[in-house]
């Protein structure tokens, strides 16, 4: 039998305003297993919570209820107290009786009698409340990244700087992900591989910093503080100890038409090939796609030219399993496929480009040294039109595109636009925009002087059709603030195409029990309080995964996450909710209904031996909870039909004792 | 008859991340709402079984209802889809048996929709009330 | 179609046991009159010639009966499955409840299962033995001499409104697998949804009040197979050995059928055994009936491990207040 104390607040006159504090006090007095109760001006002061810890003591008491405000504000309050006075913090329970009661009822016999039952509830609640201990469990002191663009390579320099071992995977050949491709980067136009590529070098040469690149992340299993990851670790047909990135293997490669993907497909590479100059690792990869050798067994050219032997045809995918403490994902994003915007003949003229495929064109290392020339035909552009959000921001429901604005366009066009102008005046240059949102640091700034300073022409309005006409580009559109239609001929057209998550993020979300919005951007804990962190313990959000950001914005992010894991890796352990979960094995059927509506794996099944009959043993299949992983929904409580599944501090019977006393 | 001075007993099922939350909003702004309503913290509707349900109305409850998450919004990420499926089956089947369908209801109140949890209480008991005492799903035994 | 026979089940049986394959055989047994056909279990070709039955009464759905014998009885079980029980099989086996690989099943063609009660309404009572060799049974009667009956006059319920001819899991089959059937089973449903809230309730009070809580629909149901029932629990909050009035009543059979909604598989074994002819399987169908409604067509135990309607959502599910608007526009 409990030892019951009822702590009565007045709050001030908050509850004593409208609820006899001391009739409550009385009446709850008469309720099974209370042996002390008392009422006090104000119960979370100092003087408040000794009268609490005193009383524990005097009447030695088992549980406490606090007939006060909100749990949401003093819960915590009190259970400090109950562990100060030495009971366990879990046999406090809060009587609401300010929010749902002295501030919503206005007649004091109304507030009392209602503020009674409330307590009577909170009695029966913590007549059947057990003592509760978190749960503990340790943390692998290593994290992984997945993604190795420059949030992913971010947040790694950033966890390793602060002495943790990083492994970062990369689906592709090299690491840098989208900002290797880039030229410029706004506001202040450095050019992105001088300042990228210094920090491929960094991480890459990190004491604590791997990287799995051409890998992927194949599963994932375990818990904050505890994943176990496999890794597949694609064959690339070079040993990547032996190669030296020397080239010569490229140079001599005899299949020269494949597309180079680096480059948005406007020039081609070699089956073997090193992604670009700067790339980190630096060695080659077979395309096994292309490659003679690999496909008829008929070439091994690179092979011979190959001085350290690294080439090596029977190079199989390895596995890796590794555990880690923290996982941060760092998937990045892609253009939308332009396929379904016909209306600006992407298909139908190569002088339609994206964006994207423009910082190739004008990037020094790309298809054409840097010159601005016409894909079709290799000719200077004279006039190129710019068209903004295409892809984004689209009706809800719209066949086509995202509803979401993609944040960089309006500053990577004016970026665009400007360098044109710049480098070469005698173009004409038009941008067509729907609003030009230029929030953050110098951006405003940088996209008036593209009109102020350079000229460039922006026209409020969409472009409703592109016809190639000729070795023109007819541009139909409309100029909203003249209210008239404009005929441009065109030499170049360049789409601002949505930015869109990685497709590999969506199987990867299953992989790590993490949600995603349903344009699969990951789902932040909390969209303002805990942005890079996702809903599942241990699990990170790093740069444009969770939504569409610049690279200061990825940046600070990256840091973010980075600052989080480290936070979580310099724990010994982790201290769990003690309010999970938990089956009896002796009722549990091992159906697996939990099983399925548990949305963070927290329950796995083991062959449990029971005594039988005759001194036999009987196996039987039954759940058990992982508590570090259990966050207490409680949704298999009610999937499980025989009710081996309770939840902890909200148990079956201490729910029905709450509804028995609030109908009593 | 006695309707005018029917009080019903409302039991609502509040989870804690959002509609209790709610409901504490609702009383920072001192929005009323009757006394009749009774609220129950769990931490996700999703912990809500039919057998509470049942045993509120064997006891007494003259209407019950189901607070939790806008769906989407659900701080376990799923837990209020759930409960959404798994109280349109049980609400449908007590239709099924004859019993007043507005006797129960499930709502989806965000931490700050402190008015729509008063707004809602109001309808509900208004609702309750205006079908009278729980007469199809009582225990004499437990009446008073 | 040929007629499957007992001596064919048996040959086949002692064939199984003879051989080695399984140990025991799962079966249906004799009783005292030919309708008061059991459970069996057989462990030899003399048992199995004395007491084995396979015939129009040969209702009991044998799937639930693995777990228990699996666990107690070495080496593999025969089991005799029909249609519907394959369904009940493959919905054990997504539960978990039994090893596949200790269970060697044998599909039976079923030309459906008649009901004595139908039976008795038209031939009178004392029905000493009933021939169903042929479509028309030939029922002697203490009373009334023999009595000949068209076989589809009084088929049980379940096998009126069969919805599958299918055998969904076997290691060999006796006789033919049909199809699926579209049948009328949820017209009844249908019709109760079409009363008044007051006749429905009336219905059901009815109903429900000669409810004696002997527990047979519970322990007949191959979906009930919790290992301690939450009804029998005293932790349970609900422990409830009979009822003591209508509530109780009432919350029986709503928390039971919500137990099994989306695991059941509309076999009908519940209305089959309650021996006051409640008609329990109209609460299971209305479960079945609205979740296909509401989340698409699902049929339990069509496939092992599939993912039940309550164990599952969508981000677009219909709302609990939008169930009975979608039937006022229905109507």
């Amino acid at each position: 039998m409990q030892r019951i104390g009822v702590f009565v607040c007045w709050c001030g006159s908050n509850i004593a305003g409208t609820v006899d504090v001391k009739a409550v006090a009385a009446a709850l007095k008469n309720e099974p297993g209370v042996v002390f109760s008392t009422d006090y001006q104000y119960m979370c002061s100092q003087a408040g919570q000794n009268l609490i810890k005193d009383s524990v003591r005097e009447h030695k008491l088992t549980g406490i209820v606090v007939c006060s405000c909100s749990p949401r504000m003093h819960e915590v309050t009190f259970r400090k107290s109950a562990a100060a006075a030495g009971i366990n913090p879990y046999m406090v329970e809060i009587a609401n009786i300010r929010e749902q009661c002295s501030w919503v009822h206005k007649e004091m016999p109304v507030g009392t009698e209602k503020a009674i039952i409330l307590g009577k509830a909170a009695v029966a609640k913590v007549n059947l409340n057990a003592p509760l201990t978190p749960g503990e469990s340790p943390v692998t002191k290593r994290a992984l990244v997945i993604g190795g663009g420059i949030a992913g390579i971010q947040t790694a320099l950033d966890i390793a700087d602060a002495g943790f071992k990083v492994d970062i995977v990369e689906k592709k050949a090299t690491i840098g992900g989208k900002m290797a491709q880039l030229d410029k980067t706004f506001p202040t136009l450095d050019c992105a591989a001088c300042i990228l590529t210094p920090k491929m070098v960094d991480v890459a040469q990190h004491d604590n910093v791997r990287i799995f690149s051409y890998s992927d992340v194949e599963e994932v299993k375990g818990f904050v503080g505890n994943f176990t990851v496999k890794i597949r670790k694609r064959a690339r047909y070079v040993d990547e100890e032996k190669c030296t990135g020397c080239g010569a293997c490229v140079e001599k490669c005899p299949q020269r038409k494949v597309p180079n993907e680096f480059n948005l497909g406007m020039d081609n590479r070699k089956a073997i090939y090193i992604p670009f100059a700067q790339a980190v690792p630096k060695v080659a990869t077979i395309d096994p796609n292309y490659c003679t050798m690999l496909k008829t067994g008929k070439c091994g050219v690179c092979s011979k030219f190959c001085e350290v032997g690294a080439i090596d045809y029977k190079q199989k995918d390895q596995i890796i399993e590794e555990k880690y403490g923290a996982i941060v994902v760092a998937t990045g994003f892609n253009p939308i496929s332009m396929d379904k915007f016909d209306e600006y003949a992407y298909s139908q003229s190569k002088d339609v480009i994206t964006s994207l495929e423009f910082e190739r064109l004008t990037n020094a290392a790309g298809p054409t040294a840097g010159k601005l020339l016409r894909p079709s035909d290799g000719k200077h552009p004279e006039k190129i039109v710019f068209v903004q959000c295409v892809g984004s921001r689209c009706a809800a429901h719209a066949e086509k595109g995202k509803e979401y604005c993609s944040k960089i366009c309006c500053m990577y066009t004016a970026k665009h636009a400007m360098l044109i102008r710049d480098k070469y005046p005698d173009t004409e240059v038009y941008v067509f925009y729907i609003d030009v949102r230029t929030p953050g640091k110098n951006f405003d700034e940088f996209q008036r002087r593209a009109v102020e300073e350079y000229g460039v022409h922006y026209v409020k309005g969409m472009v409703g059709k592109i016809t190639p006409e000729g070795d023109k580009l007819k541009v139909r559109a409309s100029d909203l603030i003249a209210n008239k239609q404009i005929n441009i001929d065109a030499d170049l057209v360049v789409l601002a195409a949505a930015i869109e998550p990685d497709k590999s993020a969506r199987s990867l979300a299953t992989m790590l029990t993490a949600s995603m919005d349903t344009n699969d951007f990951f789902t932040e804990a909390h969209p303002k309080l805990r942005p890079v962190e996702s809903p599942t313990a241990g699990v990170f959000l790093s740069g444009t995964c969770q939504g569409p950001k610049d690279i200061p914005e990825t940046v600070s992010q990256a840091g973010a996450a980075a600052a989080k894991v480290i936070g979580l890796l310099a724990k010994d352990k982790l201290t769990g909710n003690p309010c999970v979960a938990s089956s009896d094995p002796l009722m549990c059927n091992g159906c697996s209904s939990c099983e399925r509506v548990c949305p963070y794996g927290a329950i796995t099944y083991e062959d449990k031996e029971f005594p039988g009959p005759n001194r036999t043993v009987k196996i039987r299949r039954v759940a058990v909870v992982n508590p570090a992983v259990c966050q207490g929904c409680g949704a298999c409580t009610v999937a499980c039909p025989s009710g081996a599944m309770d939840l902890n501090g909200f148990k079956n019977m201490q729910i029905m004792a709450e509804v028995d006393a609030i109908c009593k | 008859m006695q309707v005018k001075e029917y009080k019903p007993l409302i039991v609502a099922f509040c989870c804690n991340w959002c509609s209790y939350a709610g409901a504490d909003l609702a009383g920072n702004n001192r929005l009323s709402y009757p006394a009749e309503v009774k609220i129950i913290k769990v931490p996700c509707s999703c912990r809500v079984n039919p057998m509470f349900i049942l045993r509120a109305f064997q006891r007494g409850a003259d209407g019950v209802i189901i607070c939790g998450c806008h769906p989407g919004d659900c701080h376990y990420t799923s837990g209020n889809y759930y409960t959404r499926r798994r109280m349109a089956a049980l609400f449908s089947m007590f239709d099924y048996l004859g019993i007043e369908k507005e006797r129960t209801r499930v709502e989806w109140v965000s931490a700050a929709e402190g008015a729509k949890f008063a707004a809602t209480m109001n309808d509900f008991v208004e609702k309750v009330v205006s079908l009278g005492e729980n007469k199809r799903l009582e225990d004499l035994r437990c009446k008073k | 179609m040929q007629k499957i026979t007992t001596q064919m089940l048996v040959e086949r049986a002692t064939a199984l046991l003879n051989n080695g394959t399984v140990s025991a055989v799962l079966g249906w047994k004799k009783g005292e009159y030919d309708y008061d056909v059991t459970p069996g279990v057989f462990k030899s070709a003399e048992e199995l010639s004395e007491a084995f039955v396979y015939g129009d009464f040969s209702a009991a759905n044998l799937s639930k009966y693995l777990i228990k014998k699996t666990d107690s009885i070495t080496g593999k079980i025969l089991v005799f499955l029909k249609p519907c029980d394959t369904y009940s099989f493959n919905q054990l086996l997504t539960e978990h409840r039994f090893n596949r690989e200790s269970v060697y099943a044998v599909g039976v063609q079923c030309g459906g299962m008649v009901d004595i009660d139908k039976i008795k309404s038209i031939a009178g009572d004392g029905v000493l033995s009933v021939d169903y060799s042929s479509d028309e049974l030939v029922v002697s009667t203490l009373y009334n001499g023999d009595v000949k009956i068209e076989k589809s006059r009084v088929l049980a319920e379940r096998c009126v409104n069969c919805k599958s001819k299918k055998h969904v899991a076997y290691d060999e089959l006796l006789g033919e697998s049909g199809e699926e059937i579209s049948s009328g089973r949820f017209d009844e449903v249908e019709r109760l949804e079409s009363m008044t809230p007051d006749e429905r309730f009336a219905f059901w009070q009815n109903e429900l009040s000669r409810c004696i809580r002997c527990n047979a629909c519970r322990d007949a149901c191959p979906a009930c197979t919790c290992e301690k029932c939450v009804f029998d629990n005293p932790n349970s909050g609900v422990e409830n050995k009979s009822p003591a009035n209508s509530f109780e009543e009432q919350m029986f059979h709503i928390i039971r059928a919500f137990h099994v909604a989306g695991r059941c598989t509309d076999c009908g074994e519940c209305s089959r055994v309650c021996p006051q002819n409640i008609p329990l399987h109209l609460l299971n169908r209305k479960f079945i009936k609205d979740m296909n409604d509401f989340y698409g067509e699902y049929q339990a135990g069509a496939e092992v491990g599939s993912r039940a309607p309550l164990v599952n959502y969508t981000a677009e599910d219909i709302e609990p207040s939008d169930v009975f608007n979608r039937r006022g526009e229905d109507a």
